[in-house]
């Protein structure tokens, strides 16, 4: 029982983090249809911004809290500026192109930022600081629970809370559900779609950079190729759960974090990766409209 | 007097919520010039993309007669099998092959009457090479008829608008259809294209080739079409000749607002 | 010709990059020795470099533009090049392929030029020579993006290494079961994933050659895991025993054969009634379905003859390198061959085999840049796509001609 609810609690760790990668894609979809395939990258560089500030804030002895918030907010801010950077470099040119073009855009982008971190810093695993300080609440479950996966799910929840009410309540997050819904029309509404192209890119960039923080600090080591396998899962957390959906990538994140630490924990983690890839091959096959997607039918 | 070609019983189409078609019947005869009116989005595009076979009718079936065998139910097929069948159709916004040429345009539409396989690609052997050849000589002939000669190797996109559609239509006839669907022709095209066009349409009648066209050009219409369905919120409201549909009163109140001056 | 405002623009980006790059840039720490290392000079090649950069970037956008409107109103046709035009003619075309050929055959000779490495380094080339043209039926003719296309080269290899382990069959016999093996692959993967829209098509293909790796990697008795297959036979030359030296060359030479082989079948197969029905289906896949042409039939086709190559190939990899491991075949791998059809061009041959040459050739020539090399493979895709999406030597097809025979004359 005490391992089933070891194995729940990690799931949910995981799928927490999955959600907040798989938002960006699932937000960037919705937009303008791009499968952006640079995002893990994006959340590989919110990891290595943190990560450097972090050090550097430890080797100048401030205080935890200090460092974790200024690690965090680092994170969020370059890796927003670089989600909308790439997007106006390689993905605004190709609006009216072929699906397929920006795609391939977004492929090189993704190869290009993960060897730009390589040649500029290293190949090499680096040793992630632990942040989060083992609370002492949390002593007499620690074995169940660490303190790590408990910030990561109360630091999820609230970022999707945020993220729920920009959406719905505020203009600029009617601005983008309008957007999605039809360009064109938004466009002659009077929305400047540019602009809410960007600030989509920016806000998923930035739950990508809170992901990699979060995830950099529990794994304990980052590298410049974890945002592949990272986006990988993610974007099949966002179809799981029907992309485009934002509270289905929520939902297929945390199906998927499941289905991982259950299927680890239980059959074998040899194949850990086969399986997401199974799922994701699986989906896209029997139901690309993903649990809670709208079914995409195709006008003549 | 002629055999029917074409009959459809009780199509329906739902797109979830939505009954784009709602039990509609049609039928067309051997030779015959058929038209299908309603105003805008009554269901004609859905019509032909049901027995086409580009959506999958939610009920009702569609059966073609071919010459000299028996009727062949079209429903389920997938859209290929329906044009190796006998139906070829047009779109309404036109769907060509835009980076190749007038004649390779057509020559797609020989496909489906031709059989060479990957080996013959390959090996290049006789039967392959008088194939090739064939193709690419039905195919200009299908250009001297629509009369397009004179832009067979431009590239398809940079045809005028009018010639663009007759493209269209060369292209559905070198499949060799028993009968051949056009969706609104006309559209776009400027009086003089039109009546270019209505000769055409004729020309090709005159050889036996059935058409169902679905068209708004009500002086279009009733100049070329023997009979005339109209529809409206995806129901069938009135069929008849032209000279029964001009007079029909439902008619006249579907497309009160609309000029139907003829 | 550069107004005030431009530079003014350039200097912002060239700011703003300063900033973006600045961390990953600039400074580097080292969390065990606990020491910061701050790389000032690398903020100033960011900056002068962005800046230029940021110039070239917007001309050529702009160039880019203005093409596409006269494109759109019909005037000119910019995709015509002095090269294409020049290479739209049969008969120069055929002077380059012939020119070249002799260069292939006479390269393993040619003093000072050429030694052992220089002709491995050339085998490998044109082993991405074919590999790019057996992805270029499948991507660029077809239309159908293919992110796992290195999962068929793994099953050649595999098949090869495997069948040469645990039977002993040779080289010549294992050819034709790898291809023919990973176009079985290929079409059994098909099956289920052809009728997915393009972009899903493209990841669940990723995913499929992820899936083939990591179960190479884990699957330990079957294929080894991670430590792959080691001494593979090399290809046999009539029972007769070769020198390391002679067995480089011999292979080399198989590979000049292959390309040629494979030019002149891929040349066939798009100027077929098959091609068309390709390149019908790239263009408008509903027309296409509309005209009579059966979508999954015609896919399969494109996706198992790309296969087949890709399997080939692989049977030569495993022969070549006598050792196999999973880790010649990740994603990146099938990056680079996407990268060679989309440098080159999609659909064109001639630009395929530039491709390959130049993405394979110049990283080994200029050790300068080796370490760049994936760095502009990703550059490559990005800008080609923004730029050129056609490619630099866009797709030359053969114009199709009525010319009245006897027989047509007379009616
Ligand atoms: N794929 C689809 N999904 C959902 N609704 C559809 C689809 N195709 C058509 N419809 C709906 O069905 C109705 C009929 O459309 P249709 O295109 O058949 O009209 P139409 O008679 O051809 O009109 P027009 O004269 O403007 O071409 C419309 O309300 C349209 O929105
Ligand atoms: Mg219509």
């Amino acid at each position: 029982m005490e391992y089933f609810i070891e194995l729940l609690l990690s799931g949910l760790t995981r799928g927490a983090i999955y959600a907040l990668i798989a938002l960006g894609y699932t937000m960037v979809y919705g937009i303008i249809g791009l499968i952006n395939f640079a995002h893990g990258e994006i959340y590989m560089i919110g990891a290595f911004t943190s990560f450097i500030v972090a050090t550097i804030l430890s080797i100048y002895g401030f205080p935890l809290l200090a460092i974790i918030v200024l690690a965090g907010l680092a994170a969020v801010i370059w890796s927003a500026s670089y989600g909308y950077t790439i997007e106006k470099i390689a993905y605004k040119p190709l609006r009216k192109a072929p699906r397929l073009s920006a795609l391939i855009s977004a492929i090189g982008m993704s190869i290009f930022l993960q060897n730009y971190v390589l040649l500029a810093q290293t190949s090499e695993f680096l040793p992630f600081p632990q942040l989060i300080p083992d609370f002492p609440f949390m002593e007499p479950i620690a074995h169940i629970v660490g303190s790590t996966d408990l910030v990561i799910l109360v630091t999820t929840t609230i970022a999707m809370l945020i993220l729920t009410v920009v959406i719905k309540y505020t203009k600029i997050g009617k601005a983008m559900r309008a957007t999605s819904q039809d360009r064109t029309m938004a466009m002659l509404v009077g929305i400047n779609v540019d602009r809410i192209i960007s600030v989509t890119f920016i806000i998923g960039s930035s739950m990508a950079a809170i992901g990699g923080l979060l995830i950099a600090s529990h794994i304990g080591q980052i590298n410049f190729s974890i945002g592949f396998l990272a986006g990988i899962k993610a974007f099949t957390a966002a179809v799981l759960g029907g992309i485009g959906s934002v509270p289905g990538a929520v939902l297929g994140s945390v199906v998927l974090g499941l289905t991982e630490s259950f299927a680890t924990g239980y059959v074998s983690s040899d194949y850990e990766d086969v399986f997401a890839f199974s799922l994701l091959v699986l989906i896209l096959i029997f139901k690309p409209s993903g649990l809670l997607g709208k079914v995409e039918s195709q006008k003549v | 007097m002629n055999g029917r070609i074409l009959e459809v019983v009780g199509l329906t189409m739902d797109f979830g919520g939505i009954r784009a078609l709602n039990n509609v019947d049609l039928d067309v005869k051997q030779g015959e010039i058929v038209a299908l009116i309603g105003p805008n989005g009554a269901g004609k595009t859905t019509f032909f993309n049901c027995i086409t076979g580009l959506y999958r009718p939610t009920k009702g079936d569609i059966f073609l007669y071919r010459q000299g065998s028996s009727r062949a139910s079209l429903k389920g097929m997938k859209p290929n099998r329906v044009t190796e069948v006998g139906l070829a159709r047009t779109f309404q916004n036109i769907r060509l092959f835009p980076q190749m040429t007038v004649l390779e345009n057509v020559m797609i539409g020989r496909h489906c009457r031709t059989s060479s396989t990957i080996f013959g690609a390959l090996v290049r052997n006789t039967s392959t090479r008088m194939e090739e050849d064939s193709i690419i000589e039905s195919s200009h002939r299908m250009l001297v008829k629509i009369g397009l000669t004179q832009y067979e190797n431009e590239i398809a996109k940079n045809l005028p608008y009018g010639a663009q559609r007759r493209l269209e239509i060369a292209r559905a006839l070198a499949t060799e259809p028993e009968l051949l669907l056009l969706d609104e022709p006309a559209a776009g095209m400027n009086p003089q294209e039109t009546s270019e066009l209505v000769n055409l349409i004729q020309s090709i009648a005159a050889e036996g080739q059935s058409i169902l066209l679905i068209e708004h050009d009500m002086k279009l219409v009733m100049n070329l079409s023997e009979r005339i369905f109209v529809m409206d919120y995806g129901k069938k409201i009135a069929e008849g000749t032209p000279e029964q549909i001009r007079n029909n009163p439902t008619v006249i109140k579907a497309y009160l607002g609309e000029e139907v001056d003829a | 010709m550069i107004s005030a405002g431009e530079l003014k623009k350039s200097l912002v980006v060239s700011l703003w990059f300063a900033f973006l790059t600045f961390p990953i840039m600039v400074v580097r720490v080292d969390p065990v020795e606990s020491t910061v290392l701050w790389r000032w000079h690398n903020m100033v090649y960011v900056i002068v470099g962005s800046f230029f950069l940021s110039i070239i970037f917007r001309y050529l956008l702009h160039r880019r533009d203005i093409q596409t409107s006269r494109k759109e109103s019909g005037q000119s046709n910019p995709d015509q090049t002095l090269i294409h035009r020049w290479l739209s003619n049969t008969r120069s075309r055929t002077i380059i392929f012939v020119s070249l050929l002799a260069v292939a055959l006479a390269f393993p000779h040619m003093p000072y030029l050429s030694s052992t490495y220089q002709v491995n380094i050339m085998t490998t080339a044109l082993m991405y020579v074919v590999l790019g043209l057996g992805l270029n039926i499948v991507v660029g003719l077809a239309g159908l993006l293919d992110l796992g296309y290195v999962a068929f080269y793994a099953v050649g290899a595999y098949t090869y290494a495997l069948l040469n382990y645990h039977f002993g069959l040779g080289f010549w016999v294992v050819l034709p079961i790898g291809g023919i093996l990973a176009a079985l692959f290929g079409i059994i993967l098909g099956f289920p994933v052809l009728r997915l829209r393009g972009d899903y098509l493209a990841i669940v293909t990723l995913g499929f050659g992820e899936i083939i790796r990591l179960v190479l990697e884990n699957w330990g008795d079957f294929s080894q895991g991670p430590s792959g297959i080691s001494n593979i036979s090399r290809p046999g030359f009539f029972g007769i025993d070769l020198t390391l030296d002679q067995a480089i060359i011999y292979i080399y030479y198989l590979m000049v054969l292959f390309v040629v082989v494979t030019i002149f079948f891929v040349n066939r197969l798009q100027d077929s009634r098959l091609g068309r029905a390709w390149i019908a289906l790239r263009e408008d896949e509903i027309a296409c379905q509309a005209m009579g042409i059966d979508k999954m039939k015609t896919k399969l086709a494109a996706f198992s003859l790309g296969a087949f190559w890709a399997g080939i190939i692989g049977v030569v990899f495993a022969a070549k390198t006598t050792f196999i491991n999973p880790a010649s075949f990740t994603f990146l791998e099938s990056a680079i061959i996407l990268s060679i059809v989309v440098l080159g061009g999609m659909g064109s041959i001639i630009g395929v085999i530039f491709g390959a040459l130049v993405l394979i050739l110049l990283p080994e020539y200029l050790r300068a840049l080796a370490e760049y090399r994936m760095l502009a493979f990703g550059a490559v895709l990005v800008l080609m796509m923004v730029f050129r999406p056609q490619g630099l030597i866009g797709s030359i097809r053969r114009v199709y001609t009525y010319t009245p025979t006897k027989k047509g004359t007379t009616s």
